[in-house]
């Protein structure tokens, strides 16, 4: 059987998880690998929310957040930003390939945006393969 | 009297700093030498053996000590061993609890660990390239062994069950007093805990900005130690280095920052934080000014994981599986 890869997102309420609706109300076509969590903003999502679902097996992560100047919290995201790009280089310096992880702004209106980035996203995962630790006996 | 409390001390896979900072406690240890009674304290201190500790029957010893992480097969069994004897066990200090200095070594191949020991140091002088042979068969008749290296760094609790946590590079030997007067008086909280007094280093440390009421800026450049002389009063994390205090265990009394040297969270996590790392990780690019500033601390630290989990690596989440 081919290799379905299983995605956590994490979509902040505003913009992402509304940007998720809009895709379903727009028909738009993507892959269903993807499970999505809703949260307040994307800077509550800890860095350790993202090895948690790596640890468990997430062959990826997408952190979907607003548009920068677009925070319902003023600067809830510049965090996010700031946070997840060194989050991305100590995932990779412990020995992760990073490109499980990614960081995406989708607003309410990019409905279509959202597709596209699920779809290459999964893309790319099938390329890289399950999560090695899966193989390593993860749950 | 009572009855003495029976205490035993094993150094696992440490460097002995944690057996130093209990006899740091000089005149405080000899005072309660009256109420305890050392049956047990190898390889460094006392002159008993690992097979006097074998034959005590099991559960005969009130309290043990475990300084040191797990790294050899030696580590496993004397780990065990003192399970089976001590009621009560105690992880002492960061490799016991955390992994350790040594944990950092897991980011490598046992490979390059032992050629970087035996064969490539400046110091070493190896020209026949001995490497350590767990099994060796000398002169076709003698049996010698040594104890085999174990997988990677594994932390005491994921051997066996530990009872209480105590964090520190070495653990402050005045908060060291006060865990063997609590341990006496029976004062502890539910099994599973750390034993800590519950503040953040910046909680007790006299630079912490809220104390004069000063607002907390955001940093705009990232220094490291070499870069420059901090001033000795302000903050440093306020100054441009990077310090763990926020999220790290005070029982030590902000000891480094005392003398201008910043935090790097060898007391272990504060209550709530699961992956130190991760959490350094957060609370740091939170106080970083911008995307430029966040880019500099990359390049001037460059690889991030040993830096954030400078004593924590084998607690993190992804290290056990990778």
């Amino acid at each position: 059987m081919e290799f379905s890869p299983n995605i956590v997102g994490f979509a902040c309420q505003w913009c992402t998880y509304a940007g998720a609706d809009l895709a379903g109300n727009l028909r738009c076509k993507y892959p269903p690998t993807i499970k999505l969590i809703k949260v307040p903003c994307s800077g509550t999502v800890e860095p350790e929310f993202v090895l948690e679902a790596l640890a468990r097996g997430a062959d990826g992560v997408l952190i979907g957040g607003c548009h920068i100047g677009d925070c319902h919290y003023k600067e809830g995201n510049h965090k996010t930003e700031r946070r997840m790009l060194l989050l991305s280089k100590l995932i990779e310096d412990a020995g992760f390939d990073s490109r499980r992880f990614r960081l995406e702004w989708i607003s309410g209106a990019e409905g279509k945006k959202f597709a596209e980035v699920v779809t290459e996203f999964t893309e790319q995962i099938k390329e890289l393969g399950p999560n090695p630790i899966k193989a390593k006996g993860g749950e | 009297m009572a009855e003495k409390l029976k205490m035993a001390f094993l150094l696992a896979g440490g460097c002995a700093g944690c057996e130093m900072a209990l006899v740091d406690l000089s005149d405080a240890l000899v005072d309660a030498l009256e109420h305890i009674e050392v049956v047990f304290w190898a390889p460094t201190v006392a002159d008993v053996k690992y097979k006097d500790l074998e034959a005590m029957p099991d559960g005969s010893i009130d309290l043990g000590l475990i300084d040191g992480m797990i790294r050899n097969s030696e580590h496993v069994h004397m780990v065990k061993v003192m399970r089976a004897k001590c009621k009560t066990l105690v992880a002492f200090g960061a490799c016991a609890t955390l992994g350790g200095i040594a944990a950092m070594g897991d980011m490598h191949t046992h490979k390059e660990l032992f050629d970087q020991a035996y064969l490539k140091t400046f110091s070493t002088d190896n020209p026949d390239g001995v490497m350590p042979t767990p099994e060796y068969l000398l002169d076709g008749k003698y049996d010698l062994t040594i104890p085999s290296f174990t997988d990677r760094v594994m932390l005491i609790d994921e051997l066996v069950d530990v009872d209480y946590y105590v964090g520190g590079c070495p653990p402050h030997h005045d908060f060291v007093g006060k865990l063997i007067a609590a341990i006496l008086s029976g004062n502890l909280p539910p099994k599973g805990s750390w034993l800590t007094g519950g503040h953040a280093v910046c909680d007790v440390c006299k630079r912490n900005p809220a104390i004069t009421g000063q607002e907390r800026m955001f940093i705009g450049e990232v220094k490291r130690m070499v870069d420059g002389k901090p001033d000795p009063d302000k903050c440093l994390l306020q100054q441009g280095y990077i310090c763990f205090g926020p999220l790290t265990q005070g029982d030590c009394g902000a000891s480094c920052l005392n003398v201008n040297i910043p935090c790097r969270g060898c007391g272990g996590p504060i209550p709530g934080v699961k992956d130190f790392g991760a959490r350094c990780v957060s609370a740091i690019a939170s106080s970083l000014k911008d995307i430029e500033t966040t880019e500099q601390l990359m390049e001037k630290f460059p690889n991030l994981a040993k830096f954030v989990y400078r004593y924590s690596y084998t607690s993190g989440t992804l290290n056990k599986k990778l």
